[in-house]
């Protein structure tokens, strides 16, 4: 039992890098991302394959694993950042699948669908991180949550961080007062890119082996899910959104009562999360008003 | 390549284009009025194809093929037509009406939990296994000249061009369709003139997703039925509607035509592995955005302040 409520903690901390840095990119720039499943792929291959085929130790993949996430997200969001809403919606999204379906068919990097087995434990001054006992890689999630939390809390404190909140509530003012919109986009981007990249190696060395099939676009809708609970334009409650989905997610396993739900409820519970949720209380449980959603419809304020 | 290589790759370029176009219809005539993609449009071709496997195989019994299975194909497809109208509306009148004025990306968001909760509620109700949908005709190819065309090509091709002009002529012709295109100018004049918005917008939705129910048959005939069927089709159905210009009912029809040739003859031609098909539709979306963002047929749009 205890075990299970570590595992829960455990994926709540993943869960919760990747929900900060899609809340960079829809909370405060209000572009509405939906791959964060891909930047969490590449970080996890990323990091298997760099510990496997080259021997590196999980720190040294660390950088990597960021860098290449956030290339990807400068390469996507070059060309889609143009767009507006809705269109980089479904822009990123096939991102994400075209990721996945890359992961699933390029055999000599990534062993197609078997995935990567026999990733090496992280180690910390020469003492092995055992995932199995959980204990200890829990102190490394949080310790990196945390790290990123302060991070990104000064970064929102910041001029980037009102750049951003400028952009999302208005482009056209943003920029007329000299905010530069593209380079701020991308940048955005880009952090969210890289934090779930760290999230993807955090996986990688959880379990110890990658399979495309962890990959899905459901990853992705969970990750919004949990920053539309917890609310928009605010770190804590993208990790507190975090905490709630996952125990929602485990809710049936950890009741003991997993023969009386379907296999499919958490998945439509989550779909009736996001309906409900914009329809009663837009701002997520602990958000404000003010971090809604962009500018009203018709351009103007609300 | 050979003159009937060709036209083969053509004509299976052609099929799986005007799937996508019906499809695409309904994206666009939603964004037209709404402004807003119709996430959960994909999932509603699921549910298309679902009514009507149940129902053509409730009618069909075990008859063999014939008159009988033709004309219980076709009940089933106007069946599935009425089911998918009626959901589409009741969606829209819960999950996106209250959402008509809130900020820019709610009703996105809630589209995206309805399509989550369509698709896994599918998964649970009948199963993540993939269901054979029967052929109601005998469905041996045809050999013309070298070109082998199959019965349900052909089908496709009649069905898809019944519809679009069907479609094309409700809204050029009728008034509903007169209202449809004046609510899609401009929703507030709209309503000055006397028009229902309200119920423009039901009825929008009504007739994209029954067409998306017969795109979602004509699909399960040839891949089968399955829970998230929806989702990829759904996404390169939008992606034609981009192409050709969203918005606007043609430029679906053109879209849809064009990227289902695009991947037949990038597969054949260009020798995209198989497996990699799927990339084909966003490298276009890509592009096209980059190029022509506005699609094909559409009209650029100044943003206003």
């Amino acid at each position: 039992m205890l075990n299970f409520f570590l595992l829960i903690l455990i994926y709540t901390c993943i869960y919760a890098l990747m929900a900060i840095g899609q809340n960079v990119i829809t909370g405060y720039t209000g572009m509405l991302s939906m791959c964060q499943a891909g930047f969490f792929a590449i970080g996890s291959y990323a990091t298997a394959i760099l510990c496997t085929k080259f021997g590196w130790s999980f720190w040294a993949t660390l950088p990597v694993s960021i860098g290449v996430s956030a290339l990807f997200g400068f390469l996507i969001g070059l060309p889609t950042l143009r767009l507006k809403g809705d269109y980089l919606a479904i822009a990123t999204l096939g991102f994400g699948e075209i990721v996945r379906n890359v992961l699933n068919n390029w055999d000599s990097l990534t062993n197609g669908p078997m995935g990567i087995q026999g990733i090496p434990m992280a180690t910390i001054f020469g003492k092995k991180i055992n995932p199995y006992t959980k204990v200890g890689f829990l102190i490394l999630c949080v310790a990196f949550v945390l790290v990123a939390y302060f991070l990104f809390q000064r970064l929102a404190r910041s001029r980037m961080g009102r750049a951003l909140e400028a952009i999302r509530e208005d482009e056209i003012a943003a920029a007329s007062t000299g905010i530069n919109i593209t380079k701020y986009k991308v940048v955005a981007f880009m952090l969210g890119a890289g934090v779930a990249g760290v999230a993807g190696s955090l996986q990688a060395v959880f379990n110890l082996s990658v399979t495309p099939g962890t990959y899905t676009f459901m990853v992705s809708v969970i990750v919004l899910c949990m920053i539309v609970l917890g609310g928009m334009g605010n770190f804590f409650a993208a990790i507190f959104g975090s905490f709630i989905i996952q125990l929602i997610s485990y809710f049936p396993q950890l009741t003991g009562l997993s023969s009386v739900f379907p296999p499919q409820f958490k998945q439509i519970l989550f779909g009736l999360i996001l309906v409900v949720m914009m329809i009663w209380r837009p701002q997520g449980i602990l958000g404000r008003k003010e971090h809604l959603y962009g500018q009203d419809r018709k351009g103007g304020a609300r | 390549m050979s003159v009937s290589e060709f036209f083969q790759h053509f004509m299976n370029g052609l099929t799986l284009g005007g799937i996508y176009a019906l499809i695409a219809l309904g994206y666009t005539m939603v964004y037209g009025i709404l402004k807003f993609i119709n996430f959960a449009h994909g999932d509603i071709l699921m549910v298309g194809a679902y009514v009507g496997l149940f129902t053509y195989n409730a009618l069909r019994g075990d008859a063999s093929l014939g008159a009988w299975t033709v004309i219980s194909f076709f009940i089933a497809m106007a069946v599935a037509m009425v089911a998918c109208g009626g959901l589409g509306v009741v969606i829209e009148r819960v999950a996106y009406r209250p959402l008509r004025h809130a900020a820019r990306l709610a009703p996105l968001l809630s589209a995206i939990g309805v399509s989550f909760m369509l698709s896994n509620s599918a998964a649970w109700a009948f199963g993540t296994q993939s269901r054979k949908f029967d052929y109601p005709f005998d469905n041996t190819p045809i050999n013309i000249k070298g070109v082998i065309i199959t019965p349900h090509q052909i089908m496709i091709l009649a069905v898809a061009a019944v519809m679009m002009v069907a479609l094309a002529l409700f809204v050029d012709k009728t008034r509903m369709g007169k209202a449809m295109r004046a609510t899609s100018i401009d929703q507030d004049t709209a309503m000055l003139m006397g028009i229902n918005v309200d119920r423009v917008i039901s009825l929008t939705f009504a007739v994209g997703s029954a067409l998306a129910a017969t795109g979602g048959i004509l699909i399960a005939l040839d891949f089968k039925a399955y829970p998230s069927m929806g989702m990829m089709t759904g996404l390169k159905a939008f992606v034609a509607a981009v192409v050709g210009g969203i918005g606007n009912i043609q430029g679906a029809m053109l879209g849809g035509i064009i990227l289902g040739l695009l991947e037949t003859f990038g597969v054949a031609v260009l020798g995209i592995p198989t497996g990699m098909k799927d990339t084909i539709a966003f490298g276009v979306l890509i592009l096209i955005l980059l190029i022509k963002p506005e699609g094909i047929l559409g009209h650029a749009e100044k943003e206003k302040v």
